[in-house]
């Protein structure tokens, strides 16, 4: 407080002194006002820079490797053998374990998400959603590489026996750990959207002489469908990008099938592979996982658009 | 007619009610599965780990051995790289969310900066992993370091604790900004002395959060090609090196190559002797009590708020 030390009742201060000095200290006040907003802004832009840097980063190493591969063939080939003499790049085929393992992973959260929402914004009473919800939210504090370790040495062997001729490593254990991994995201966000609509709309079904559930599904679920939809999507760019889970449960090796059963590696654990060895900075490999990741970028971005679109679609207006 | 029809009535009005606790069963279900498989997961790292967490496990380096292998560099590298971490992602993500919240005006370009925010928080971990690959370990020249991995987990949770600080300063009436202005105080006292106090709590849980979510990140530390294998400590400051006889200085223990608690745990799960899955275990027991603990005091620090600020 620079005004507060100064003394204006000095007794050598004329009344001009006192406002040139106040003007004076008015003039540093702004100035140091102004440098602090400079500063704040400075720590805001941070997140710019940070996309500016993984897009300049992505594009620039796969830039450098569709000069040594065509990305025709990038799109076509059906084998993924970058570190061979033979190297074939065919993102098919991790794009293939990616995308079957997503789909295990959200035949578990959706459904499951879905209805642990919709009993804890209209079936639990205010107590139990107190201590569920956060209960619930501390599943996602788990770190991954701990799901991968219990997908592997918990999950698998029990599923081997149901299924005998399971492999140690599979999609199955792994997409299915990870969907128990994605449920807390996809339960808390449509849990917001369902608590949104207005009350006067659960009323209005209750006084038509609704019952819980009527009311769920038939008024609740359709006035909150943009911003499901927006949970869904979320969980579905959690399973694409999830890395640990598969590179620990799902094995590393290529394969091209959307077989649940069988082991296979995705974008995300081909990079985790490859970063585990000791490959020379720009080399085609090392290009590789920057393709494979603005591959992966790409494969998100998608579903985000799809999502904000859906939003839009379907946004209710109270 | 009439009795007949309130029969029918009544058997309506009751197969609905039967639905209504069908789905409530359904939900508790649905919340169970989810719940017991946590700690189902809790208690076999705890079954399997716990006769393993002796002394010696947090004061022995891995080894090839497994009855003698330990997480002292890990836990040391963790704590390293979280405090690079916290020191970076706390000031800037409380900065850049004070500036948004309070400072800007309504233009494209907090626009573009909001925007970038919520996509920042969707972008998949590995994929800071390559940024760091690609920025800080070659074109800046960091290398495989302590200092690159605390950067690219700042950059990663950064978003988090840029939402919660958000937040909290949205939760304060504008009247407490109104009556500070009054006093004469300036934008910055008024964030300064008033907004940031009344926030702490708020922050507090997001960084919390944000650290919890650090400490057990994987993926973008392999990326960055972090060793696995690593038999030392960072180097302290003013400590001997005997090799070259020189002291290390204040600074020296940011460029050392390190190894993390969530890679030594992947390295020994991925090993096929089922001797370093307990070590494993052990380790991942560890981990696990750090980061609930953590998220519990985030929970009990956002309860407290709840129930003690009535504005």
């Amino acid at each position: 407080m620079a005004i507060a030390s100064h003394d204006p009742t000095a007794p050598s201060a004329t009344a001009a002194a006192k406002l040139a000095e106040f003007a004076r200290l008015k003039r540093a006040r702004q100035r140091r006002e102004r440098l602090i907003e400079l500063v704040l802004l400075a720590a805001a832009s941070v997140s710019v820079f940070t996309t500016v840097g993984i897009v300049f980063i992505l594009l620039r190493e796969s830039i450098a490797f569709f000069s040594n591969v065509p990305i025709w063939d990038f799109l076509t080939d059906t084998q993924w053998t970058p570190l061979f003499d033979d190297a074939h790049f065919g993102i098919m085929v991790l794009m293939a374990g990616t995308l079957s393992s997503s789909f295990v992973a959200l035949c578990v959260a959706i459904p499951l998400g879905t209805i642990i929402a919709i009993y804890l914004s209209e079936f639990a009473g205010y107590k139990a959603r107190e201590v569920l919800k956060p209960l619930l939210e501390l599943l996602s504090g788990v770190p991954t590489i701990i799901y991968g370790f219990f997908a592997l040495l918990v999950v698998t062997p029990a599923l081997q026996k149901i299924f005998p001729e399971l492999p140690g490593f599979n999609i199955l254990s792994a997409g299915l750990v990870m969907g128990v991994m994605i449920i807390p995201y996809v339960a808390s966000l449509s849990e917001d959207a369902m608590r949104a609509v207005p009350m006067s709309l659960r009323e209005g079904a209750y006084a038509m002489g609704s019952t819980r559930f009527q009311t769920a599904v038939k008024v609740v679920v359709p006035s909150a469908l943009s911003g499901i939809a927006a949970a869904y999507i979320l969980g579905i760019s959690r399973a694409v990008g999830e890395t640990m889970i598969l590179a620990v449960a799902a094995g590393m090796q290529p394969n091209l099938t959307l077989n649940p059963m069988e082991s296979a590696s995705t974008i995300t654990s081909f990079i985790v592979q490859v970063a585990l060895g000791d490959l020379p900075h720009g080399s085609v490999g090392y290009q590789t996982i920057f393709a494979a990741g603005l591959s992966l970028m790409l494969l998100t971005l998608v579903f985000n658009l799809a999502g904000y679109y859906l939003r839009n679609k379907y946004r209710e207006a109270y | 007619m009439a009795p007949d029809k309130t029969l029918k009535l009544r058997a309506l009005i009751r197969k609905a009610r039967r639905f209504d606790i069908l789905f409530a069963l359904l939900g508790l279900m649905s919340l169970s599965i989810a719940i017991l498989t946590l700690a189902a997961l809790f208690v076999d790292m705890a079954v399997t780990g716990i006769p393993r967490l002796t002394p010696e496990f947090f004061t022995n380096f891995p080894s090839r051995r497994a009855a003698e292998a330990g997480i002292l560099s890990s836990w040391v590298g963790s704590i390293l790289v979280m405090m690079v971490t916290a020191l970076c992602a706390v000031p800037l993500g409380i900065a850049g969310a004070i500036y948004l919240e309070e400072y800007a005006r309504k233009n494209w370009l907090t626009a573009v900066i909001e925007i970038n925010i919520t996509n920042l928080a969707g972008v998949p971990s590995i994929i800071y992993g390559l940024l760091a690959l690609g920025l800080f370990v070659y074109t800046f020249g960091l290398g495989q370091s302590i200092l690159t991995a605390g950067l690219t987990l700042a950059l990663l949770i950064l978003p988090i604790v840029i939402t919660a600080t958000r937040e909290a300063l949205r939760s304060i009436p504008q009247h407490v900004r109104e009556a500070a202005y009054a006093c004469g105080a300036s934008q910055w006292q008024v964030v300064n002395d008033h907004l940031l106090k009344y926030s702490t709590p708020g922050i507090l849980t997001g960084v919390i959060i944000g650290m919890s979510r650090a400490i057990g990140e994987t993926a973008p530390i392999i990326t960055i090609g972090a060793l696995t294998f690593i038999a030392f400590l960072p180097p302290a400051p003013g400590q001997l090196n005997i090799e070259t006889g020189q002291t290390a200085g204040l600074f020296d223990w940011l460029w050392s190559p390190f190894t993390v608690m969530p890679i030594q745990i992947f390295n020994w799960t991925s090993r096929p002797d089922p001797r370093f899955h307990e070590n494993a275990a052990a380790a991942a027991f560890v981990l696990v009590l750090m980061t609930l603990s953590m998220n519990a005091i985030a929970i009990w620090l956002r309860y407290r708020l709840r129930k003690n600020i009535k504005w």
